[in-house]
C-alpha cells in the first residue's frame, strides 16, 4: 500500500506531468474565453467544393499558374540566399551583446509584418518581398549557424601555422567542420522560405498566396486545387531538383525572375521615417504631455485586447498542437507501421507540415466563417505535423526488446513516456512561433494582434501600427525566454542541430 | 634561425605544479627525443614550447592530430601551407584544388601509402592512416622546427620507419615526445627524460641504450 502510494505521489510530483497539466487546465480555461463559432451558413458544402476541386484540379491556365510558382521560388531563392549570407556575417560576430539583441528582435517580427512595413514604403516593389524574408531569416540564421559553429571542435585551429589569415582559418576549420550540418540546417530553411515565400501573396507580393486568394474570391476552385497541388509537388520533391550544382544557378537567376513591381518612390521612403511612424502626438508639437495619454489609449483600446486574444489563441492552438502530435506520431514510426502504411504515414505528416498555417487558416475561414477555430485548427494541423514527423522519426532509434507489447500497450508503456521528454521539448520550442503565428493570423481577421495592426495600417495610423508590432515582437521574446527557462528547469536537452 | 632556449618555465594544473621550473635550449639542426611516463609532462611541455615559439615557424603534430574530418585529405595536408597563400587562393582551392598543389602534395601521400586516400574525408580513415595526414600536413608545411606528439604511436613496424625517416627529412630541428625508446634512439640526436615535471636525463641519442632510459618509467 506505501508503495503504492509513494509510486502514485511520484507520477504527480513529477515536474513533467505537472508542466504539461497545467498548460492543459490553461487551455481549457483559455477555450472556454474563446470564440469558435462557425458562422458560415454553408461551410461543408464550401468544403466539399474545395475538395473536389483538389481532386478534379484546372491546369489549363499554364501561364498563370506557372507566374505564381516561379515568382514563389524567386523570392523565396533571393530572400533565403540574402538571409544566409547575412546570417553568416552575423554569426561570426554573435558574441557581441548588440548583435544577439538585434537579432533576436529582428526575427521575433514575422515576416509578414515585415512585409507590411516594407510596403508603405518601397511600395510593391520586389525588394518589400525579399526583405521581408531576408530580414527575420538572417536573425534566425545568425543564431543557429553561431549555435552550429559554436559546437565544433577547437584542436584544429590549434595546428595551424603561425600567420594563417582570419578567413582562411574559419574557411578551413569551423566552417568546414560544420559543413554538414549548416547545409542540412539551410535545407531546412528554404523549405520554410518557400512557405514564407508564398504566404507573402497575401499581402500583396506576387506569389502563390496572392493568386491562391484572387481564384479563391472568384470561386474558381479548380484552380486553386492546381496551386495547392504544384505547391504540395514543389515542396515534396525539394531534394530532387535542390542539389548542390544548380544551387548557384538558381540564386543567380532568381533576382531576375522577381518580376518588376511598381517603382520605389524615394519621397515615401523618407515621409515614412521623418512623419508616418512619429507617434501623432508629437508630430502635432504637443510633446510628452500629449504623448502619454496617445500611448494610454493605442495600449487600453487595442494593444492589451490583442494580447489578449494572442495568449488565449496561443495557449489552445498550444495544447491541441501536442494532443495532435501524441495521436500523429506513430505514423511516422516504424513500430507501428509496416512498410505500405509507414509510407502513407510519411506522406500524411509531409502535407501536413508542408501546409503553411496562414495559407489553411485562410482556407479554413473561407468554409467556416471568421473565428479562433480556423486558426487553431490550422495551427495545431501545420506544428502537429512538424513535431509529430521529428518525433516518429526519434521513436525510430529506439529499440524495444523482442516481447514488447503491441498495439495500445506498446504506444502507452513503452514509447511515449520515453518520447515524452523530446516532444515537451519540441514543442516548448515552437511554442515561440506558434505565437508569432496567431499574432499575424490577426490579419485574417480573428482579433489577435495582427488584426490590430492591420487596421492601423489600413487607416493609415502607422505610428500606432509599429508600436503594436513592437509589443508583439517583446510578447514573442517574452514567450521564448519563458520556453527556455522551462525546459532548463525540466532538463529537456535540447541543440540547434536537432531544431525542427 | 635564432636559438630557441626556454628559460625556468613552469606549468600549473589548478594549484599542483606539473612542470618545472625547467630550462631548455635547442640548438638549430638537432633532433630532440622527450621521454618519460605518460603524465609526466612531456605534452605539457611540447605545450609551453609551440606557445612561445610559434613565431619562429613551428609545425605542430599533437596527439589529437587536429584533423578536420570533414575535409578531404589533400585539403588537410594543405592547410600546412594556409599562411603562405592569400585568402583569395585558400577559398579558392577549398572549392577546387590549384593542379600545382595537387602535384606537390600527391608525391607526399605516395610517399607515406596513402595517395590512394587524397580525396577522401579524412574522418573516414582509420588511426593509422590519419596519422600519416597529420604527419603530410606537418612536413608540408615545412618550418623550421617540428613539435610532434607521439607522431608514430597507431602506426607499426615499417610503417613507423616510414613515417619517422620522412618526418626527420624534413625537419633538421625537431622535439619529439615519444614512448618507443628504441625509434626514438635511433632516429634523434639528444634524449631529454622527464619524470615528475623535471628534466631527469639529458644526454647524446648515440651514448644511451634502451637500458639506460628504463630508470624513467
Amino acid at each position: 500500500m506505501d508503495s503504492y502510494r509513494t509510486g502514485k505521489a511520484a507520477f504527480w510530483h513529477s515536474p513533467t506531468v505537472r508542466t504539461s497539466l497545467a498548460f492543459v487546465v490553461l487551455a481549457i480555461a483559455c477555450a472556454l474565453l474563446a470564440d469558435f463559432r462557425i458562422s458560415a451558413h454553408d461551410p461543408w458544402g464550401e468544403l466539399g467544393r474545395l475538395l473536389l476541386g483538389v481532386v478534379q484540379p484546372n491546369f489549363t491556365a499554364v501561364d498563370y499558374l506557372g507566374e505564381a510558382i516561379l515568382r514563389t521560388l524567386a523570392f523565396a531563392f533571393v530572400g533565403v540566399g540574402l538571409g544566409a549570407a547575412a546570417g553568416m556575417l552575423l554569426a561570426l560576430v554573435f558574441r557581441h551583446r548588440t548583435v544577439r539583441t538585434l537579432c533576436a528582435f529582428v526575427r521575433a517580427i514575422h515576416e509578414l509584418f515585415w512585409a507590411l512595413i516594407f510596403l508603405q514604403f518601397f511600395g510593391l516593389h520586389p525588394l518589400t518581398g525579399v526583405l521581408a524574408i531576408a530580414l527575420p531569416y538572417a536573425g534566425v540564421f545568425a543564431k543557429v549557424y553561431a549555435e552550429i559553429l559554436e559546437e565544433t571542435d577547437p584542436e584544429p585551429s590549434r595546428i595551424l601555422p603561425h600567420g594563417t589569415g582570419g578567413i582562411s582559418a574559419l574557411a578551413y576549420t569551423r566552417i568546414s567542420q560544420a559543413w554538414p550540418h549548416l547545409v542540412s540546417y539551410t535545407a531546412y530553411r528554404l523549405e520554410c522560405g518557400l512557405r514564407s515565400s508564398a504566404v507573402l501573396g497575401f499581402v500583396g507580393i506576387p506569389t502563390l498566396g496572392f493568386y491562391l486568394d484572387s481564384s479563391f474570391s472568384q470561386g474558381q476552385y479548380a484552380t486553386v486545387g492546381a496551386l495547392l497541388l504544384l505547391f504540395y509537388g514543389l515542396i515534396a520533391t525539394l531534394k530532387l531538383w535542390v542539389r548542390p550544382r544548380l544551387l548557384p544557378l538558381y540564386l543567380l537567376a532568381a533576382p531576375f525572375l522577381l518580376g518588376s513591381g511598381l517603382p520605389i518612390r524615394w519621397q515615401n521612403v523618407s515621409r515614412f521615417f521623418t512623419e508616418d511612424i512619429v507617434p501623432a502626438p508629437l508630430r502635432r508639437g504637443e510633446g510628452l504631455d500629449g504623448l502619454l495619454p496617445w500611448l494610454g489609449e493605442l495600449l487600453a483600446d487595442q494593444a492589451l485586447p490583442g494580447i489578449w486574444n494572442t495568449l488565449i489563441l496561443t495557449q489552445v492552438a498550444l495544447v491541441v498542437t501536442g494532443l495532435l502530435t501524441l495521436a500523429l506520431y506513430p505514423l511516422a514510426s516504424r513500430h507501428f507501421t509496416n512498410r505500405l502504411s509507414g509510407a502513407l504515414g510519411h506522406t500524411l505528416l509531409v502535407i501536413l507540415r508542408s501546409t503553411p498555417e496562414y495559407l489553411l487558416a485562410f482556407i479554413l475561414l473561407q468554409l467556416w466563417g471568421p473565428s479562433m477555430l480556423p486558426a487553431v485548427v490550422a495551427l495545431a494541423i501545420h506544428n502537429g505535423g512538424i513535431i509529430g514527423h521529428l518525433i516518429g522519426r526519434r521513436s525510430n532509434a529506439i529499440a524495444l526488446r523482442p516481447d514488447a507489447p503491441r498495439g495500445v500497450e506498446r504506444y502507452a508503456f513503452e514509447l511515449t513516456p520515453r518520447l515524452y521528454g523530446p516532444f515537451l521539448a519540441f514543442l516548448f520550442y515552437r511554442w515561440e512561433i506558434i505565437m508569432r503565428e496567431t499574432a499575424i493570423l490577426g490579419i485574417l481577421g480573428i482579433a489577435t494582434l495582427g488584426f490590430y495592426v492591420d487596421s492601423a495600417i489600413q487607416e493609415i495610423r502607422f505610428d500606432q501600427a509599429l508600436v503594436l508590432i513592437v509589443i508583439t515582437a517583446l510578447l514573442n521574446i517574452g514567450v521564448d525566454i519563458l520556453a527556455r527557462h522551462l525546459r532548463a528547469r525540466l532538463r529537456l536537452r535540447h541543440t540547434a542541430t536537432s531544431e525542427p | 634561425m635564432d636559438s630557441l632556449a626556454l628559460t625556468d618555465i613552469v606549468a600549473d594544473y589548478g594549484t599542483q605544479r606539473v612542470l618545472g621550473p625547467l630550462s631548455i635550449t635547442l640548438a638549430p639542426g638537432e633532433r630532440v627525443a622527450l621521454v618519460g611516463k605518460s603524465g609526466a609532462g612531456k605534452s605539457t611541455l611540447l605545450g609551453i614550447m609551440h606557445r612561445h615559439w610559434q613565431r619562429q615557424g613551428v609545425a605542430l603534430m599533437p596527439q589529437e592530430l587536429g584533423l578536420v574530418p570533414s575535409l578531404s585529405v589533400f585539403h588537410n595536408v594543405f592547410m600546412g601551407r594556409l599562411a603562405r597563400r592569400s585568402a583569395w587562393y585558400n577559398l579558392a582551392s577549398l572549392v577546387r584544388p590549384f593542379r600545382r598543389d595537387v602535384a606537390t602534395i600527391l608525391p607526399l601521400l605516395e610517399q607515406l601509402g596513402i595517395a590512394d586516400k587524397c580525396w577522401t574525408a579524412s574522418g573516414e580513415l582509420s588511426g593509422g592512416q590519419r596519422q600519416r595526414v597529420a604527419a603530410a600536413r606537418a612536413i608540408h608545411q615545412q618550418g623550421e622546427l617540428l613539435l610532434a606528439d607521439e607522431p608514430v604511436s597507431a602506426l607499426d613496424g615499417p610503417l613507423s620507419e616510414t613515417v619517422m625517416a620522412a618526418l626527420t627529412e624534413a625537419y633538421p630541428t625537431a622535439v619529439l615526445a615519444m614512448h618507443d625508446v628504441e625509434l626514438a634512439l635511433r632516429y634523434t640526436d639528444r634524449v631529454i627524460g622527464i619524470a615528475d615535471g623535471t628534466i631527469a636525463l639529458d644526454a647524446p641519442s648515440h651514448a644511451l641504450g634502451p637500458q639506460d632510459l628504463r630508470v624513467l618509467y
